[in-house]
């Protein structure tokens, strides 16, 4: 492990149209590092995410995940197709919506980007989709079709899939906000898993006492600023702004059983 | 009163059968035609370069705004004295039907593709595919699959539309009836027989679509 960062963020902007969402945004992850983004909806917490891996493209700072940095601005051109797609190839993505491939099978789903985009030999993509498959519980439903799934089964699909990629960085957007209230759980466990085993991970969340538990560090997300950082206990235990404090108010009372 | 007499039409058996053997030719290959042409211009209408949008819809719209029956005659008369190339009446009528579908096919295609769950094109990209791949495993997969009923639909009117390459002489069923009409002065009879004829084939077709789409309705 070296000294420097995983991910590092400097002077990160993003506008769509007149609407400034992201303000002036700096942050570091370092290797193993797990970074929980809290806020309210709107604060900018999910396009700052979608930022990391360039699915949105920002107008104006940096952005370094491990050896492979981006610089933006007005003057500057966009990055080209094929060096975007390398770069998001070594970042893991989870969405809230999961986004399997409804086309295809389980373990098509998991096969595809490791064959289409890495070129790996089908055989060994294949044993690997079954081994991450294994570790998420479901090497069983391989030839299924997602829509046969629960929510928490594709979800954890939908880690496999990313995974498989043997991504630097996994960032989570909401991760379990689509799934009903049983089967969060499933997910949360995979995560907490993966975290463990040492995987640099982002993690958008409106699971406070996760976050509490898993992350390293909490950043607090405000009208496009972060407004609070530190490490997660200590933010959500004793936060110091005020902005902070009326956001996790909402949830101690009523934070989700695990 | 007229005396209606089919027992004639067994005379003409092989001149219909040619017939409809060019036809269904005729529509297998334009609705080949049709569809690459088609996909093309699709893919140009999605496009992030506003000069291929410009051009695809310039064409579509050319093709969708004028009737078929002008663009075969203009491309046989017409297009050779522009281009200065010789063109027989078959290839004419494959090059005007197959861009007129094309034009229609563009459309279908278009609204297949935009139909997609934009977070499929995000998952694509997040794994690292380029906008290319994507669209070739992820996006048209899916597309063509919920538009298959609206492509049939319009390959159907493809097969009707080649009634009219009759004008140019091209021995379709159409052209071939005509011809058994003057022979046997039995206009009557003859074009019974090829109207049942396309709705022979047709009809089977449109129940299969129709099958198709209360498939696909279920599981939307």
């Amino acid at each position: 492990m070296t000294g420097a960062p995983m991910i590092e963020i400097t002077g990160l902007r993003k506008s769509f149209g007149p609407l400034e969402v992201l303000k002036d945004i700096n942050l570091q992850v370092p290797t193993g590092g797990v970074v929980a983004l809290l806020g309210p909806s709107g604060s900018g917490k999910s396009t700052l995410l979608r930022c990391l891996n360039l699915l949105v493209v920002p107008d104006d700072g940096s952005i370094r995940v491990g050896n492979t940095s981006f610089t933006f601005g007005k003057s500057l051109q966009h990055p080209k197709v094929k060096p975007l797609a390398a770069f998001r190839s070594r970042t893991g993505m989870v969405f809230q919506n999961f986004n399997l491939f409804p086309h295809m099978t389980v373990l098509e789903n998991v096969i595809e980007a490791p064959i289409y985009v890495k070129g790996m030999r089908r055989k060994d993509a294949v044993d690997l989709a079954m081994s991450l498959l294994d570790k998420v519980g479901l090497a069983d439903r391989a030839n299924q079709r997602p829509e046969t799934l629960s929510g928490g089964q594709k979800q954890r699909v939908a880690i496999a899939r990313a995974l498989a990629m043997t991504p630097e960085v996994m960032l989570f957007d909401e991760a379990t906000s689509a799934l009903d209230p049983e089967l969060v759980g499933e997910v949360l466990q995979t995560m907490q898993k993966l975290a463990a085993d040492g995987m640099t991970m982002v993690i958008v969340t409106h699971e406070i006492t996760f976050a509490r538990d898993v992350a390293d560090r909490v950043v607090f997300m405000r009208d496009g600023y972060v407004v609070e950082e530190g490490p997660a206990r200590e933010v959500i235990d004793s936060p110091k702004m005020e902005a902070t404090k009326n956001f996790l108010s909402h949830f101690h009372k009523g934070a989700t059983p695990r | 009163m007229y005396e209606w007499n089919f027992a004639i039409l067994w005379d003409y058996r092989w001149v219909f059968l040619q017939g409809a053997g060019v036809t269904i030719s005729f529509t297998a290959a334009i609705v080949v035609g049709g569809l690459v042409i088609g996909l093309v211009a699709a893919m140009c209408l999605l496009s992030r370069f506003a000069i291929l949008r410009a051009i695809s819809l310039g064409f579509i719209e050319l093709f969708r705004c004028t009737p078929i029956l002008v663009q075969l005659i203009w491309c046989y008369y017409a297009l050779p004295m522009l281009a200065g190339i010789e063109l027989t009446p078959v290839t004419a009528s494959l090059l005007a039907l197959s861009c007129y579908g094309g034009a229609f096919y563009a459309e279908i295609i278009r609204g297949g593709i935009i139909s997609i769950d934009p977070g499929q094109k995000d998952a694509a990209a997040a794994l690292g595919m380029t906008p290319a791949l994507a669209m070739r495993r992820i996006i048209l997969p899916q597309a063509l699959r919920r538009m298959s009923p609206a492509l049939m639909n319009q390959s159907i009117l493809q097969f009707k539309n080649t009634s009219l390459v009759s004008v140019l002489a091209v021995p379709d069923l159409v052209y071939q009836g005509q011809m058994a009409a003057h022979d046997s002065f039995r206009p009557l009879e003859m074009y019974t027989a090829v109207a049942v004829a396309y709705f022979a084939i047709l009809f089977p077709l449109t129940l299969f679509v129709r099958s198709r789409e209360r498939k696909f309705g279920d599981n939307r």
